[in-house]
């Protein structure tokens, strides 16, 4: 009886640490979620000027003169899958992994090359050596860099212009509120694949630029490629911070939920214990009394 | 009817750097220095790396930016740059010390000279735009 008591409070008290330590996770990655989430704010006002400047040039070029926008039968793909460095964040990698796996399994008789970031997709993929990997990168939620995104991006524009990939496609995870993150595959190339997801996200805004006559510097064609390899850079480097965001999301919801159910537990084995206690009590107390009464 | 200002914006993808309205805009256009009015034609030009600077009521404002593009219309300015600092952030001794470690480096046969001369040109900017915010 006296074992079991102990045993029982022993496992209440490394619950109660874990839950010290869930807690803690949470905080720090509320407070991580917020730093996130004003990245993601800070580079709403480019994203706005940027998109209407593509639009805008796009509308007003000969597409066949950009080698970005270049259609081609699509043979050979790419796909950037962007997982989390970290586990303990409930299903987020598990999630994209496997939305991964699906796109590529339906890809059939194409070439599906991987781009891996993150150290969980890495983990994953090493254990699968057939599946063909160009390239992984880790530690870069540390801090989502411009010029980390621009390099990546840039790496895949000289591919597609060399005819080594027919297709870039970006798969993250975005940020759509705290408790729920939706995973996005997204064209990066071939352009036109890009534009129609653009075309709908116009029509929704519904803002219509006008035709006023630009003057470019220097000519749209030129100013076009550039425009696009900016957009290209820029669509990587916010996939890294949706992904960033909703890694910190999940995480938070992962340990705060975790530590709910810590509490429960303690709550639980508490009563257990109280009522081994109570009934150890009772019996030594009629123990008592029944030997009294014999006595007596 | 002209505009008396432009509404100035300057955003780079990490934040929005500068927003007022002002009299006078000068940029660093690809083709060369630009300045805008108040009224000017609407016009969509390349940015390199240079010193931006524009006038206004408050007096005068100096930025370092790097390559980028800049939107044009008669009311409105939109700077979109890859980076962009504003002079009163710059540390001059490290942008200096960027600097001479990049011409450096220019010089060495392995480094792609491009490269290389591209962050020349965005340091020098920036070295730039903090002596003449402070020349003023």
């Amino acid at each position: 009886m006296a074992n079991n008591t102990r045993e029982l409070r022993r496992r209440i008290r490394s619950i109660r640490n874990t839950a010290q330590l869930t807690r803690a996770m949470k905080m720090v990655s509320a407070a991580k979620l917020r730093r996130a989430q004003d990245a993601m704010m800070g580079a709403r006002p480019y994203a706005a000027a940027l998109k209407r400047t593509l639009v805008g040039v796009a509308r007003r070029s000969d597409p066949s003169l950009s080698p970005l926008l270049a259609q081609r039968e699509q043979k050979v793909v790419d796909l950037i899958v962007v997982t989390a460095d970290r586990g303990l964040c409930g299903s987020f990698n598990a999630n994209i992994i496997k939305r991964a796996e699906a796109w590529r399994e339906a890809q059939q008789g194409r070439e599906v090359h991987l781009t891996l970031l993150g150290r969980k997709a890495a983990d994953y993929y090493r254990r699968r050596p057939h599946i063909k990997v160009r390239e992984t990168i880790t530690g870069y939620a540390r801090e989502v860099s411009v010029q980390m995104a621009s390099a990546l991006a840039e790496k895949f524009e000289q591919r597609f212009i060399a005819g080594e990939t027919d297709g870039v496609y970006l798969a993250f995870n975005e940020f759509k509120s705290v408790i729920a993150q939706r995973i996005v595959i997204e064209p990066l190339l071939p352009f036109g694949e890009l534009e129609k997801v653009l075309d709908e996200q116009q029509r929704e805004g519904a803002e219509a630029t006008g035709h006023v006559d630009y003057i470019y510097e220097p000519e749209p064609q030129v100013l076009l490629a550039k425009v696009i390899s900016r957009f290209l850079a820029f669509e990587v480097y916010h996939a890294l911070l949706e992904s960033t965001a909703a890694e910190h999301a999940a995480r938070m919801t992962a340990m705060d939920s975790a530590s709910r159910n810590a509490s429960e537990l303690i709550d639980k084995l508490t009563l257990e214990m109280n009522r081994l206690r109570q009934a150890s009590i009772t019996t030594e107390i009629i123990e008592v009394v029944s030997g009294a009464q014999a006595l007596g | 009817m002209i505009p008396s200002k432009i509404h100035l914006e300057v955003v780079t993808p990490e934040r929005r750097v500068f927003e007022r309205d002002v009299d006078e805009v000068i940029l660093p256009g690809a083709l060369g220095m630009f300045g805008v009015l108040p009224g000017h034609a609407p016009m969509l030009s390349e940015l390199r790396a240079g010193v931006a600077t524009c006038h206004g009521s408050f007096g005068r404002e100096v930025m370092a930016i790097s390559a980028g593009f800049a939107e044009v219309t008669p009311e409105r300015v939109t700077v979109m740059a890859e980076t962009c600092e504003r002079a009163e952030e710059i540390d001059i001794a490290r942008a200096e010390a960027m600097v001479e470690e990049l011409e450096e480096e220019i010089r060495k046969p392995e480094t792609d000279p491009e490269i290389v001369r591209l962050r020349l040109m965005k340091h020098l900017a920036r070295v730039q735009a903090k002596r003449t915010s402070a020349g003023s």
